[in-house]
């Protein structure tokens, strides 16, 4: 029988870390991950990781303003403190980890500037900190002997008495199925950006964790706030970093203007992302674009500082698009990139499920409200997932495994997705129904949104819903079949899309990524509140809970 | 844009044993990558074929396969430029391992060989409070390696591994000279003894053949090969270059120096010392079938024609 104390679900920056601290802290931890560890998501973070060193004359509540400022208030502020305060410390552990962060000419750590900050203080590894970050942790977790499930798909949530008992999981390379015990589980499964068409995001980052919870009763907090990225790729969505600019990149409209002045005159290009992409879209749609994009211009850095500090991103303009950053523009626009809102946690990482903690992209503690700034996103995988891990640890002891029957719980689980197979081959596959919701999404839940548009992309998801229940599966063996993994993946995804609709429709504001058309103002009166999705019996229920405010009063918003 | 794209297939659940070469005729952007024809065909053509993919964007390291015959990523292949004149882009799984399904190759042997080397940072002196104060150099250096994803397009070519998968194998060693290199790990001077030891034991870094694929087909310009060589440096600087690996180096050396070709007689008498008795009646059995077969290299050891040339450019090295 495989049983843990505490089991983590996604092996991320989050994850990993999260079971690294629960196994430092005494408890029987392992790690599931539907792919190996290193193949995760968190490898994409480009430019950087966000802390308020001292030493440098930083301090911690500054950063906390900028995230505060960067939420548009909707960040819960007791959290926000937890982060920042904490921020130091876990980045020089990362350093003692091994990380190859750049230094300055002293030889200690070296900063960018980043977009939505009054200082430079993110830290960074060329132009791939997310993947120096995320092999220096998989390095952690082999040394810290965590058992580690690796290709193995959670397809579900065992629950007795409204507590979590374990899970059942599907081994990818063998088709068979499990159910693990566990006496806490700890979801760290990133976000849900394929739900958009295009997107930055990997095609492993299917909302898994948020569809699991919610189905098992936890809330969906802020699922509007969905970030577009200012400097994407047209077609596939590949994100170009904000290092770009953050080391100096224009953005210039097709006569050459930096359009940035007419929008935030002091922070120009480095203004907060969802104010960018807004200029840009603008931009756009007033016929000063190229193709539909804009140019982010870094000709004037010169071919030695690109190739020390953004070669990465070089090479993927080269590739993708054909252009050389080096000698002319490259063409971007906004595209979908982060999802602010997820299971909604206190600063332990704990959901309203007994036993089910969440840490990361899938996770809102509530340190990015409206908005993310970039680079904060690395460091909340870090610091919460260290801390959920270290609490379910604690959690964990003294309280028994479930006894519930293996053998019963994976032949349930098996005639599941037997009947899933057996389906007949016609009807539309998993991949055309993904691509109709992505395009839904992609045109009316973006970055300008109306009512009506909305509420055209909800019917359109009850529709494509109903489709989903019959959906077929082609591949009917067990050995990778990859065909009933993205079926499934489909489901969760779905139950995410309609979240985030659902909530963009009752905020009638404009606040952060949302941006109503029809409420184009902030409205603090009746809007500074979270809003929450959780499932009910004919479907979504929206609810509210407070803005959590410690001592920075909530002002206007200018860059 | 047509293109055909001609993929080795294998399913071990399917009553033949064997692979299949399957052919997909279908229509790409002119832009897309050999990945975005696959995941075309995968979407819209064949739900049961299968294939590792992520990012699409070089970083995650789950699409190296072979195309066209050789290792590399297929999210950083234009199709475009892999077609041949028919318009046909051959793809097969990643070689030196096993295949599960399609394109999906066995990693457990590559995993394992990460794990041997103790992949993390060792220190042996006191960790300081705040970070290591390190030259930005050196960290610019040690990225230029981290930069590796582990895709394993390496391991895939690697000739040695071909014959003997004992071998480390490039993707390992590179990792460990990411440790070997970093002037945190080891002792106060930033020398890892321990780990320079180990790996210079058989089967690690003085078993590389220098053929160079390696550094061919890295996707991420991470060179394997030359951090391998550089960690032969490390290995005699510190006082390791009295094994049979270094030694195996110094003889080969010698012997093209001298005569222009490999002396493959004295070479393995040269490599574990001619005062080691048990070691060399090991090789008798060799020497042996070597000699029954017709094989036995000449006793009398001839220089090449032009071996003039070769130690006059062994001349200009040294200088
Ligand atoms: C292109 C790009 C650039 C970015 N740049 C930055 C940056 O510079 N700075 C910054 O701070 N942030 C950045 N971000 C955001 C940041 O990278 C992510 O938010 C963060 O890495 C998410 O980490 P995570 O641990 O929560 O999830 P992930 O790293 O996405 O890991 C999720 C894990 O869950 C597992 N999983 C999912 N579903 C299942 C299932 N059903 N069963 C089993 N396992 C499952 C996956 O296998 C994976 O291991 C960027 C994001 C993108 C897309
Ligand atoms: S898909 Fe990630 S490296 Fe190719």
């Amino acid at each position: 029988m495989l049983e843990h104390d505490v089991l983590v679900v996604g092996a991320g920056l989050a994850g990993m870390r999260a079971a690294i601290a629960a196994r430092d802290s005494g408890a029987n931890a392992a790690i599931i991950s539907k792919v190996h560890p290193v193949r995760s998501h968190s490898n994409a973070a480009q430019g950087g990781i966000n802390a308020a060193l001292t030493d440098r004359g930083d301090n911690w509540e500054d950063h906390a303003y900028d995230t505060i400022k960067g939420s548009d208030f909707l960040g819960d502020q007791d959290a926000i403190e937890v982060m920042c305060r904490a921020a130091g410390q876990s980045l020089i552990d990362m350093e003692h980890m091994g990380v190859t962060f750049n230094r300055d000419d002293e030889g200690k750590l070296g900063t960018r500037a980043f977009g939505g900050q009054r200082v430079a203080r993110t830290f960074f590894v060329g132009d791939f900190t997310g993947q120096a970050l995320l092999h220096v942790m998989f390095e952690q977790l082999v040394k810290s002997g965590v058992q580690s499930y690796e290709e193995w798909f959670v397809t579900s949530l065992i629950m007795e008495d409204g507590k979590i008992s374990g899970v059942t999981a599907l081994e990818i390379r063998t088709g068979q199925v499990h159910a693990i015990k566990a006496k806490t589980v700890i979801l760290c499964t990133g976000g849900c950006g394929r739900l958009f068409e295009p997107s930055t995001n990997a095609l492993i980052v299917t909302g898994d964790g948020m569809g699991l919870a919610y189905n098992v009763g936890a809330r969906l907090m802020d699922m509007e706030m969905v970030q577009y990225h200012p400097t994407t790729i047209a077609g596939s969505g590949v994100l170009l970093s904000e290092a770009a600019r953050g080391e100096g990149a224009y953005l210039r409209d097709r006569h050459g203007n930096r359009f940035m002045e007419k929008y935030a005159p002091n922070m120009m290009e480095l203004a907060s992302r969802d104010v960018v992409s807004r200029a840009e879209q603008t931009e756009i749609n007033a016929g000063n674009g190229i193709d539909g994009c804009v140019h982010l211009d870094c000709t004037h850095l010169g071919e030695r500082f690109i190739m020390e500090k953004l070669p990465q991103i070089r090479e993927l303009g080269i590739d993708l698009t054909g252009k050389d950053m080096i000698k002319e523009p490259v063409p971007i626009r906004p595209g979908m990139h982060y999802i602010m809102g997820g299971i909604k946690t206190d600063i332990d990482g704990q959901t309203n499920i007994p036993g089910i903690y969440a840490a990361g992209e899938c996770a809102n503690v509530s340190v990015h409200g409206g908005n993310r700034l970039g680079a904060n996103s690395l460091l909340d995988t870090i610091v919460f997932g260290e801390r959920s891990g270290s609490h379910a640890a604690d959690a964990s002891k003294g309280v028994s495994f479930s006894n519930f029957n293996p053998d019963e719980v994976v032949a349930n689980e098996e005639r599941r997705l037997q009947e899933i197979l057996d389906r007949p081959d016609n009807g539309d596959r998993w991949s055309k129904i993904r691509r109709e919701m992505g395009d839904s999404m992609n045109r009316n839940v973006a970055v300008f949104r109306t009512k009506e548009g909305i509420e055209e992309t909800i019917e359109e998801l009850q529709g494509l819903k109903q489709r989903y229940s019959s959906v077929p599966v082609h591949n009917k063996g067990k050995v990778f079949n990859t065909d009933l993994i993205f079926a499934l993946e489909l489901g969760f995804m779905i139950d995410c899309a309609e979240a985030i609709a659902i909530s963009a429709l009752e905020r009638k504001e404009s606040r952060g990524a949302q941006f109503r058309l029809d409420y184009p103002n902030r409205d603090d009166d009746n809007w500074l509140k979270h809003i929450v999705v959780t499932q009910g019996e004919l479907g979504p229920e929206l609810s509210e809970l407070p803005v959590t405010i410690t001592k920075w009063t909530p002002e206007e918003r200018k860059y | 844009m047509d293109v055909t794209v001609k993929i080795k297939r294998y399913d071990p659940e399917s009553n033949n044993a064997d692979y299949v070469w399957q052919e997909y005729p279908i229509a790409i952007d002119e832009n897309a990558t050999v990945l975005d024809a696959l995941i075309q065909i995968r979407e819209d053509d064949d739900g049961t074929l299968s294939l590792r993919c992520s990012c699409r964007s070089a970083i995650c390291g789950s699409c190296a396969m072979k195309i066209n015959g050789q290792g590399g990523l297929a999210c950083k292949t234009k199709a475009s430029e892999s077609m041949d004149k028919d318009g046909v882009i051959r793809v097969e799984p990643a070689g030196n391992m096993d295949t599960v399904k399609d394109l999906v190759a066995d990693f457990d042997m590559f995993w394992n060989k990460i794990r041997e080397i103790e992949p993390y940072l060792q220190p042996e002196g006191e960790v300081p409070d705040g970070e290591y104060v390190v030259s930005n150099e050196s960290m610019l250096h040690l990225s230029a390696v981290t930069a590796c994803i582990l895709c394993g397009a390496c391991v895939s070519d690697c000739t040695v591994l071909e014959v003997d998968k004992s071998f480390l194998g490039p993707a390992a060693l590179a990792k460990a000279y990411r440790f070997t290199a970093d002037p945190r790990d080891g002792n106060e001077d930033g020398v890892s003894r321990d780990r320079l030891k180990v790996l210079g034991q058989p089967s690690g870094m003085w078993d590389c053949t220098r053929c160079n694929m390696c550094v061919q087909v890295c996707p991420k310009g991470v060179a394997p090969m030359d951090r391998i060589m550089a960690m032969h440096d490390q290995a005699i600087e510190a006082g390791y270059g009295n094994n049979n690996g270094a030694r195996h180096a110094d003889a080969f050396i010698e012997s093209v120096g001298h005569t222009g070709r490999l002396d493959e007689l004295r070479l393995p008498v040269k490599t574990v010392g001619i005062t080691n008795i048990p070691a060399l009646l090991g090789f008798a059995p060799v020497g042996w079938r070597a000699m029954t077969h017709g094989k036995l290299p000449p006793l009398i050891h001839k220089s090449v024609e032009d071996v003039q040339i070769i130690r006059n450019l062994y001349r200009k090295l040294e200088q």
